[in-house]
């Protein structure tokens, strides 16, 4: 295994050389665009046999990746914000399709104000989509999941597309050391590509995605429920599965320094970096690292909470009339605990949290809206 | 009507297969016209088959074999678009 010097832009481009899709339609889009400009480059240099389509829009990207990936192609795409807010109508479609398409995502600020920096409305928009969110906190992780999620997508029971979500900047333009496998033992975990009903499969024509009317539509659109409990259940196998090849494990949920804890902090993505490194200077706090955001591991969850006295859970998109996405869920799981939740908002439009402001928040509580200048709501 | 499928008796994202599909008999609501052919001066150019909106022009290999009037609503799409007059329309 070699370690270099790479973005998590760059760390997900060689990921996607190595497992070679067949197929990647994009469009490019900031701060997306370090993948896919890097992909592209490998591909040209003739280090994956991968077809790109330089598609006219998001909408078409999602669109050529669902017919490609139930061709019977590997298809992977990439994008961030206004790209996946352009492509949310048919990411419902992917997903009730079952199409197992693989998206790598540059969280970005939706817009307005437009705004090209990091938060997590971009996710939040296409939430109950039914597709799987798996969010990762550094470049490593953006390789290492990404190589998971092609074999979550594909998974008979599972058959969703997966996003691979990566801070916009913070990891996706940030330089640090990964360590890469080697490209046999990537395409051996990878495996080959199989969809059950593949359209190019003329003696066995099919119609797929077709219409249904009430007395169907409920029972179709609850075979994607039972697939996210199956993509559940299908991490905690191939987290161990993962740490064979890498030595680095992927769970649904991570715990840090809870064994002694009574408050913990909640969060996802980049800022659990940040966060570690604020815990391991307090006594009795620690943290629960959501990384499977989308299925949201509940029962994983409420085991690492349900006996602290105090968890405080950091969203990092708002939510106008209503609480913070992240918040609304954590509360609910541990709906009956004898825990105080607190929610903050942090972050949006790529506002920068300071270590000291965590430490401030965890030690003395702070307002609903961390950092905001003016009248804001103390909780 | 047969018992409505449950959730898990479904294919995966409500996939039909050709031999699941039923195959209602939609040349009931023809307009009253059915085509006709002169075989003797069909040419088997196959615009009828590449025009017909309800695929109702049956083939033998590369020729001409008929209408299926199962499916065909009477348009006179095929007789329009036949360049030798072969195809016309008759009343029911």
């Amino acid at each position: 295994m070699t370690a270099r010097l790479l973005t998590g832009g760059e760390a997900v481009a060689h990921a996607m050389r190595q497992i070679d899709p067949d197929v990647v339609p994009v469009y490019p889009i900031t701060p997306q665009t370090p993948i896919i400009q890097t992909f592209a480059k490998l591909v040209a240099d003739g280090g994956a046999h991968t077809e790109i389509v330089n598609v006219e829009s998001e909408h078409s990207a999602m669109s050529a990746a669902i017919g490609s990936a139930l061709a019977g192609a590997r298809t992977i795409t990439a994008t961030s914000s206004q790209g996946l807010a352009l492509m949310a109508e048919v990411v419902y479609i992917a997903a009730a399709m079952r199409a197992p398409i693989v998206m790598a995502l540059g969280n970005r600020a939706l817009s307005g104000p437009i705004n090209i920096h990091c938060d997590h409305s971009d996710s939040m928009l296409i939430r109950d989509s039914g597709v799987v969110q798996l969010f990762v906190e550094n470049a490593q992780e953006a390789y290492d999941v990404m190589l998971l999620a092609t074999r979550l997508a594909e998974r008979p029971d599972v058959l969703l597309p997966v996003l691979v979500c990566q801070d916009g900047f913070t990891i996706t333009h940030s330089a640090e050391p990964v360590e890469l496998l080697e490209d046999e033992a990537v395409r051996s975990f990878v495996g080959e590509y199989e969809v059950p009903f593949p359209l190019l499969d003329t003696a066995h024509p099919t119609t797929q995605g077709p219409f249904a009317m009430p007395d169907y539509y409920y029972e179709l659109r609850h075979q994607q429920v039972a697939a996210m409990d199956a993509a559940l259940e299908a991490l905690h196998e191939l987290g161990p599965e993962l740490e064979a090849v890498t030595g680095r494990r992927y769970e649904p949920v991570e715990r840090y320094r809870l064994e002694e804890a009574h408050t913990a902090v909640v969060c996802l993505g980049s800022t659990a970096g940040t966060v570690k490194d604020v815990v391991d200077g307090l006594d009795g706090v620690g943290l629960l690292r959501i990384c499977s955001y989308r299925p949201f591991p509940e029962v994983e969850v409420r085991d690492a909470l349900e006996g602290l006295d105090e968890v405080i859970v950091l969203d990092r998109a708002n939510a106008p009339g209503s609480r913070g996405p992240l918040f609304t869920e954590v509360a609910a799981t541990l709906h009956g605990c004898d825990v105080r939740v607190r929610g903050h908002v942090y972050g949006l439009g790529g506002r920068e949290l300071h270590g000291a402001e965590i430490a401030e928040l965890i030690e003395h509580g702070g307002d609903r809206y961390v950092g905001l200048r003016g009248v804001g709501c103390r909780v | 009507m047969s018992r409505l499928k449950a959730w898990d008796e479904l294919p995966v994202a409500g996939v039909v297969s050709r031999d699941e599909a039923l195959r209602p008999r939609t040349g009931g609501w023809r307009t009253g016209v059915r085509p006709e052919v002169d075989l003797s001066t069909c040419v088997d150019c196959l615009l009828c088959w590449v025009y017909c909106p309800d695929s109702a022009i049956r083939l033998e290999g590369t020729s001409f074999a008929g209408f299926d009037l199962d499916v065909c609503k009477g348009c006179e799409i095929c007789a329009v678009v036949c360049p030798t007059g072969a195809i016309r329309m008759v009343a029911e």
